[in-house]
Order: structure tokens, then C-alpha cells, then sequence
């Protein structure tokens, strides 16, 4: 069910905001930015796409966002992409490699493993991504910056 | 001392405490240094270096009177985005000179003597909801709800008892993976819970250092490769504690 994954997303990535002591105001916005993280990354899953490239999209919509809000809002971005990319993080396949390799079976534990590498790759990927836009689109619209003369 | 002499001295202790502040309380270290070096620049410094590592902080000034450098030294590291936002928003004040520096101290002083934004308690029940949250988000099935909400907040509970007990915050998360898995094997053991490894993945979720691995990817991009590094050999630290805690358990059990 998309609407049940909607809600549990929207309330543990706000819950995920107080455990980090973000301020009350932005636990809804925190919220927001993790559920539209993961309503991608879950859309992407179910019409077969691989979990690599929908982390890729979901943390790049994350940072998307969580830019827009950092800009809106005059708040450090960190507030809003820190609990946004937290449904992301490949938790479920990092235990299943730990629970291969207690149980000897090193050929699957190693490919998830491995698997788990790329998907928090993709995330960090996604990250970066959206900051390099962000970047260019900020070098575009501002003129270069004059510096006040120094008193020292 | 000359008067330029202690105003150089006074805008270092200014920014050295705004960015002891802003790393103390988990802030990406780029956003450190660029904070520590704006506020330098607002108040009128010609050129200023700072050199921010997860553990410590060297921040030099250049004045017609030989550099002087200090040196501040991080021990303990929290996260609390509130203080990163007050901190940014003071310093956003200092740059468009709604601040001077005395107001800044002050300012800066209060915030580092006050608290957390939200009680302990208040905290546990958030990653206790948060557990059972991602047990959905898992595919995991709503009889096991309530089993990975108490499995997850007793987890935050075991990890802040154990980590005021021993000082080692890699113990810490160890003790409180081991005790998320002892009580999920209990609940599917007497058959309140069905699923054990969907249980477990949501309750250690809380305990998933998500923020520093963030961070450390932000450090690399940003290109300060040495709080990169250890950042993400913090991150990779905390989830081989947090796995050992489980397969003790999968192990023996």
C-alpha cells in the first residue's frame, strides 16, 4: 500500500528530527523532504527498477528539496537532508550480509554486501548530484561578491 | 597589548567559539570553517585561515602584527541540528552587520550553555515510533508493530544507559544492537512477533549512523579529505558494532 508507506516514512523521518534535536518547526519539513525521498525510491522499486538507481533518484530528490528548503527558510541544508535520506540507507541489506556472514554463507553475505556498498555509494551520489546544480545555478544568478575593506 | 592587538584576539575567541559550538553539535566541518571565516571577515580581518578537523580546531588571523594562530581542541561530539541553526543564523546576523562582536559573544555563550531541544524521554518515544515505522516501510507486517517499538526504544535506552556507564560509544552501540536482538528473539520465541529479521532492521534503524556518513560523503565532496576520512571511518566503526551486536545473538542463539 503506497499511502501506508507514505505515512511511516513521513513519521520516522520526523521522529528521526527529534532524535537529531531539530527544532520543532521544521520536524514537518524534515518529514515532507523523507517521505518524497522515499515515495520515489518506492515508485522506482515497483516498477522493477534496481534499488541502485532508485536510491540514486530518491536521495537526489532528498537533496532537492532539502536545498529549496535551506534556501526558503534560511536554515543550514544539513537540518533537512540528514533525516531525509535516513529511509534510504540500506539497513535491510547491511543485516542480511551480517547474518550470511555469522552463518558462514560468504558468496551471498559478500554479494550483499557489496550491493549494500553501492546503493549508500548511490546515495552520497545523489547528494552531490544535486549540490553541483545548485552550485551552477547559484554561480549564474549571483554577481561576483565585493568584500568590505579590511580594518585589521 | 595594543587596542588592535585585543580586537584581533577578541574576534578569534568569537569565531574559535562559534565553531566549537557548531562541530560539538555535529555540523559538517566545511560549514565550520566557512562560518568561523565569514564572521572573521565581517569583522574586518584581512585573511583568515582555519583548519577544522572532527577533533580539533586551528584558526589563524593575519594582522600588520605577527599571525597569531589558537588551537581548540573537540572531545565530545552530539548532534543537535538546533545549535547549528542558531549558530548559522547569529553568524548570517554578524555578516550583514545586524550584530556587533559583544552581541555575538553573548549570544554565542547562551546558546552553548543551553540544552538539548527535546527530553530524553521524548527522544526514546520518537525511536521507538520510528522503529515500528520502518518495520512498515520494510514490507514487514503491522502484528509486528508493536514488538519492534519496544524493541527500538528499549535499544535507545540500553545505548544511552551504556554510554553513560562506559565512555566508549562503539561499546555502546554493541550493547544496545545486542539487547534489540536478545528482546526480538524473545518476542518471536513466545509468539507475540513473527518475523525476527524484519523486527530486528527496524529497531537498529535508530541506531544507524546515517548522519555521519552524510557528512563524511559532504567532507570528501567539499574536499577536506582528512574529516572525510575519519568521519567515514566512524560511520564504517558504528555499523560493524551495530552488526556484531546482532550476530552475537544469530550466533549463540
Amino acid at each position: 500500500m503506497i499511502i501506508e508507506q507514505l505515512i511511516t516514512s513521513f513519521i520516522s523521518t520526523a521522529a528521526f528530527g527529534i532524535i537529531f534535536n531539530a527544532q520543532k518547526d521544521s520536524l514537518i519539513k524534515c518529514g515532507i523532504v523523507g517521505m518524497s525521498g522515499w515515495f520515489i525510491y518506492v515508485v522506482m522499486t515497483n516498477f522493477g527498477v534496481d534499488a541502485v538507481p532508485a536510491s540514486l533518484a530518491g536521495s537526489f530528490v532528498v537533496a532537492l528539496i532539502s536545498q529549496t528548503f535551506a534556501r526558503l527558510y534560511k536554515t543550514p541544508i544539513i537540518i533537512f537532508n540528514v533525516a531525509g535520506i535516513i529511509p534510504l540507507v540500506p539497513g535491510g541489506l547491511a543485516y542480511d550480509a551480517m547474518r550470511n556472514f555469522v552463518e558462514n554463507d560468504y558468496n551471498l553475505a559478500i554479494s550483499l554486501a557489496v550491493k549494500a556498498g553501492l546503493i549508500s555509494g548511490a546515495i552520497a551520489l545523489g547528494l552531490v548530484f544535486s549540490e553541483v546544480i545548485n552550485q551552477l545555478i547559484r554561480k549564474a544568478k549571483l554577481p561576483p561578491k565585493v568584500y568590505k575593506r579590511s580594518r585589521l | 597589548m595594543t587596542i588592535q592587538q585585543e580586537y584581533t584576539y577578541d574576534v578569534m575567541e568569537v569565531c574559535l567559539l562559534a565553531g566549537k559550538i557548531m562541530l560539538e553539535s555535529g555540523a559538517e566541518t566545511y560549514r565550520v570553517e566557512d562560518t568561523m571565516m565569514r564572521m572573521a571577515q565581517a569583522f574586518g580581518a584581512k585573511e583568515s585561515h582555519s583548519y577544522v578537523t572532527p577533533t580539533g580546531i586551528i584558526f589563524s588571523i593575519e594582522s600588520e602584527q605577527p599571525t597569531k594562530t589558537k588551537l581548540f581542541r573537540i572531545t565530545n561530539r552530539t548532534t543537535d541540528l538546533h545549535k547549528v541553526t542558531l549558530v548559522n543564523s547569529i553568524s548570517r546576523k554578524i555578516t550583514s552587520n545586524e550584530l556587533t562582536m559583544v552581541e555575538a559573544y553573548h549570544a554565542l555563550k547562551e546558546i552553548e550553555k543551553s540544552g538539548v531541544e527535546y527530553s530524553v524521554k521524548l527522544q526514546v518515544l520518537a525511536a521507538a515510533i520510528a522503529s515500528g515505522c520502518f518495520l512498515i516501510m520494510f514490507q514487514g507486517t503491522w502484528v509486528d508493530f508493536l514488538p519492534a517499538v519496544i524493541a527500538g526504544g528499549t535499544g535507545l535506552v540500553a545505548f544511552i544507559l551504556a554510554q553513560s556507564l562506559v565512555p566508549i560509544k562503539f561499546f555502546a552501540e554493541f550493547v544496545a544492537s545486542l539487547i534489540i536482538a536478545l528482546l526480538s528473539l524473545f518476542f518471536v520465541t513466545v509468539g507475540w512477533g513473527f518475523e525476527l529479521d524484519k523486527i530486528i532492521i527496524g529497531s537498529v534503524m535508530p541506531l544507524v549512523p546515517g548522519l555521519v556518513l552524510t557528512n563524511a560523503v559532504r567532507d570528501l565532496m567539499a574536499g577536506h579529505l582528512v574529516s572525510g576520512l575519519s568521519k567515514g571511518a566512524e560511520a564504517l566503526l558504528t555499523a560493524f558494532a551495530i552488526g556484531s551486536g546482532v550476530a552475537v545473538v544469530l550466533t549463540f542463539l
